[in-house]
């Protein structure tokens, strides 16, 4: 279970944050600029809040009080950035390769399962900049779990796809996500992917999480403008 | 021809005839210095005695300062990229500095710095000794005057490394020093390549500041830059021979190095 | 692109190379061919001077512009070897003061100047470091001391040097210049960088012209090289040909000439040429 409470600011925007992911995926959604983004990198550790406090599981990563602040390659989160960040410069198997194993050894074996698994392997030895959409995508999914990471953060990541890709890559990753029993974030403006993803919805404006709930909690009692909209244009 | 078109096509030829201009410009001395150079003038130059010592010297010389500005100035660049301070702006713009102070200027400040009677003359060396005119002033001349190239255009080539790539290499467990090594230094090094020529051929061509701080001694301290300056006092040819072999032997550099990048980003996209 | 666009940008990069190219030769030539003006309308001098003559002839430009009002003088100084060099390829100039005489004859045979004559003399002497000044103290001593700096072979100072040197070694100790050249850690490129050197400290000690060292400061001693190994710098001056002001040119090598002109070339360390006397 990954939890967080987190305050800071980025530029003008004052983050004042708190979020709980079970095991399953809590998906979170927001307008523009409301912070989601920035959320993620301070669960990673690549921001760091004013204050906050974030643990998983057992395991403390923040802890402005008492000054633990564990570093980014130590915290076991996969992370899947908007843009995918494919390393250009290696093949599909290196990138999915890059996560060491504790005696510095690439992880070879989980590496190459999980590009059969995907589908990548007639892929495994092209450059990254050859793929499309919905094969990055995959590369980068392969890549963080590779990892073994302990939860999984993804930004937006169906929002380069095109609407037939999108579809075939949200019910993979749903089945996938499902299996996996991992606590993930997935930041979306999608109502559609809220909808197959999430059991449970976090709504971020203005860097408040100002609700949280199931689908059917929302739309019964939406508590903003934004929500009303959000939740009347995805369809049930 | 509509008018948009035709608006597109004295724009073109705008374009064609400014750069050409410049181009045939920047060409033409070469191609002067080519022709009256007969090959029998060209042949007896390069066996002037001062050619082989001067040009010896000089691929010693800069060799050792590119990698010592290569050597410190990859980890200051990658600092500067990653900083978004005060201090680190106004680090920048020191380091800008030697490019914009005439060489000369800069030989005798750095003769009044490390010079015998200069500022540090006193922590540095033995009394009465100095670096001044030994080869390591030659070397010491050309880190100074050449460094600010590599060092701008690698924190440039640092600054455009995409961020996301950092961030999720820490993710998968990658200490900075690693993700250092096999993510942002891959990816920078064609900017970094490109600043190391630049560098080294500023080095190369390096004269006033040399002469100043190093003196003029063959074998020791005179560069091939110096050694053409000599040769031009007394015998004009052996001055043009020498300043061919130094063109050849920059344009060949230069070539070499463009030469590995493009075989370099060829094998990367073909594989 | 198409055919007639691409024709019409190979037009317009020819054109503009042409144009640009035949602008510059038209301002070369335009300079070149005007007719010389008449000795009324000169009011140009250049004159091309040694480095050494650089305080005595900048003293006399104030001089001569006085006599001549409206006439401006231009001085150019450099080392000797290199103004040759720029009269060989042909530069405009009224009047060459040269600190040697090979090059001069040189320009002569080449039929660039006019009869040259000598108007000054120049003796080298030792420059010592104020470090170094207790323990040099003469032209016997200086295998002593740690760094030596003297001009290139190729700059008539540097020249003279290695001459003196010959001539020590002929009187006492044959391998005197072999010494002395053991301790050589640069050879300038003109006769101020080697004064320069020695003031500054960097350099013990080094030969330069008694002219030189009128002219700086207090860092250094001076130590008089004794007559029978000196050797003494004849100066040679002569009118260009290739000049625009040669009435200005002529007025310009009296007043070198002149008792006012070897007063202030006396007043700059300069000994006044035998009476008389033209290079052969």
């Amino acid at each position: 279970m990954l939890q967080a409470t987190v305050t800071g600011h980025i530029g003008s925007l004052q983050i004042d944050a708190s979020l709980v992911a079970h095991g399953g995926t809590l998906v979170l959604v927001g307008p523009n600029g409301a912070g989601k983004t920035t959320l993620l990198l301070m669960l990673l550790g690549a921001r760091r809040p004013e204050a906050g406090r974030i643990t998983l599981g057992e395991t403390v990563l923040l802890d402005s009080t008492s000054g633990v602040d564990v570093p980014i390659e130590e915290r076991r989160l996969g992370y899947v950035p908007q843009d995918y960040a494919l390393f250009p410069h290696l093949t599909v198997l290196e990138n999915v390769e890059f996560a060491r194993s504790n005696e510095g050894q690439p992880r070879r074996a989980r590496a190459r399962q999980l590009v059969d698994e995907f589908g990548l392997g007639p892929l495994a030895n092209r450059r990254t900049t050859e793929l499309s959409g919905g094969e990055k995508q995959k590369v980068a999914l392969a890549r963080a779990l590779a990892a073994e990471p302990r939860a999984l953060l993804l930004d937006e990541p169906l929002a380069a796809l095109d609407a037939a890709t999108r579809r075939d890559v949200r019910s993979f990753l749903c089945d996938y996500l499902a299996k996996l029993d991992l606590p993930s974030v997935l930041v979306t403006h999608d109502p559609a992917d809220a909808l197959a993803f999430g059991a449970r919805i976090g709504v971020m404006e203005g860097g408040r999480v100002i609700q949280s709930g199931t689908w059917e909690e929302l739309r019964a009692r939406p508590a903003s403008p934004f929500v009303e909209q959000f939740v009347s244009s995805g369809a049930r | 021809m509509s008018a948009r078109a035709r608006v597109r096509a004295h724009a073109y030829l705008v374009l064609v005839f400014a750069g050409g201009v410049l181009a045939l410009f920047l060409l033409a001395p070469v191609v002067g210095l080519v022709a009256a150079t007969s090959p029998a003038d060209f042949w007896s130059g390069l066996h002037h005695p001062l050619v082989w010592p001067a040009l010896r010297l000089s691929l010693l010389t800069t060799t050792v300062s590119l990698l010592v500005v290569v050597g410190l100035g990859t980890p200051l660049a990658w600092a500067l990229a990653r900083s978004t301070g005060r201090v680190a702006r106004a680090v920048e713009v020191v380091v800008q500095l030697p490019a914009v102070i005439p060489p000369a200027v800069a030989g005798v400040a750095l003769l009044l710095t490390f010079g015998r009677r200069g500022l540090f003359a006193g922590w540095l060396y033995p009394q009465g000794w100095s670096v001044t005119f030994t080869t390591a002033a030659v070397i010491l001349a050309e880190i100074f005057v050449s460094a600010p190239y590599f060092v701008q255009a690698a924190t440039d080539a640092f600054r455009r490394v995409d961020q996301s790539c950092v961030v999720v290499a820490r993710t998968l467990g990658a200490f900075p020093l690693r993700v250092f090594w096999q993510i942002e230094l891959p990816l920078a090094v064609s900017g970094l390549v490109a600043g190391a020529a630049m560098s080294w051929a500023r080095s190369l061509g390096e004269f006033g500041a040399t002469l100043m701080f190093a003196g003029n001694a063959s074998g020791k301290t005179q560069t091939l830059p110096l050694a053409i300056y000599m040769a031009f006092e007394s015998d004009l040819r052996a001055a043009q021979a020498l300043s061919l072999v130094l063109i050849a032997v920059a344009f060949g550099v230069l070539l070499a190095a463009r030469a590995t990048l493009a075989r370099g980003a060829r094998a990367r996209v073909a594989r | 692109m198409t055919r007639p666009m691409q024709r019409r940008a190979f037009a317009s990069l020819v054109a503009g190379a042409l144009g640009a190219g035949l602008a510059l030769l038209a301002s070369c030539q335009g300079s070149g061919s005007e007719p010389a003006p008449a000795a009324a309308r000169e009011t140009q001098l250049v004159v091309f001077a040694a480095t050494s003559l650089r305080d005595a002839f900048t003293a006399m430009v104030a001089v001569f512009e006085k006599a001549h009002p409206g006439v401006r003088v231009t001085l150019n100084f450099a080392g000797t070897q290199e103004i040759r060099t720029q009269l060989e390829q042909g530069a405009v100039a009224d009047v060459f003061a040269s600190a040697d005489e090979r090059h001069m004859k040189a320009l002569q045979d080449a039929n660039r100047v006019e009869q040259p004559e000598i108007f000054a003399e120049n003796e080298a002497v030792l420059v010592v470091s104020s470090e170094r000044a207790e323990s040099v103290r003469s032209l016997a001593d200086l295998p002593s001391a740690a760094r030596i700096v003297l001009g290139a072979p190729e700059v008539p100072i540097g020249r003279y040097a290695l001459q003196i040197l010959d001539r020590a070694s002929a009187k006492g100790g044959a391998d005197f210049r072999a010494r002395v050249e053991a301790r050589v850690v640069s050879r300038e490129l003109n006769v101020r960088q080697v004064l320069a050197k020695v003031s500054l400290g960097e350099a013990d000690a080094g030969i330069v012209y008694r002219s030189d060292v009128a002219s700086a400061g207090t860092q250094y001693a001076v130590v008089t090289i004794p007559a029978d190994v000196n050797v003494i710098a004849r100066y040679p001056i002569a009118q260009v040909k290739a000049g625009r002001s040669p009435s200005l040119g002529r007025e310009w090598v009296t007043l070198v000439g002149s008792e006012q002109g070897r007063a202030i070339l006396r007043g700059c360390g300069f000994m006044a040429p035998p009476r008389a006397q033209a290079t052969p």
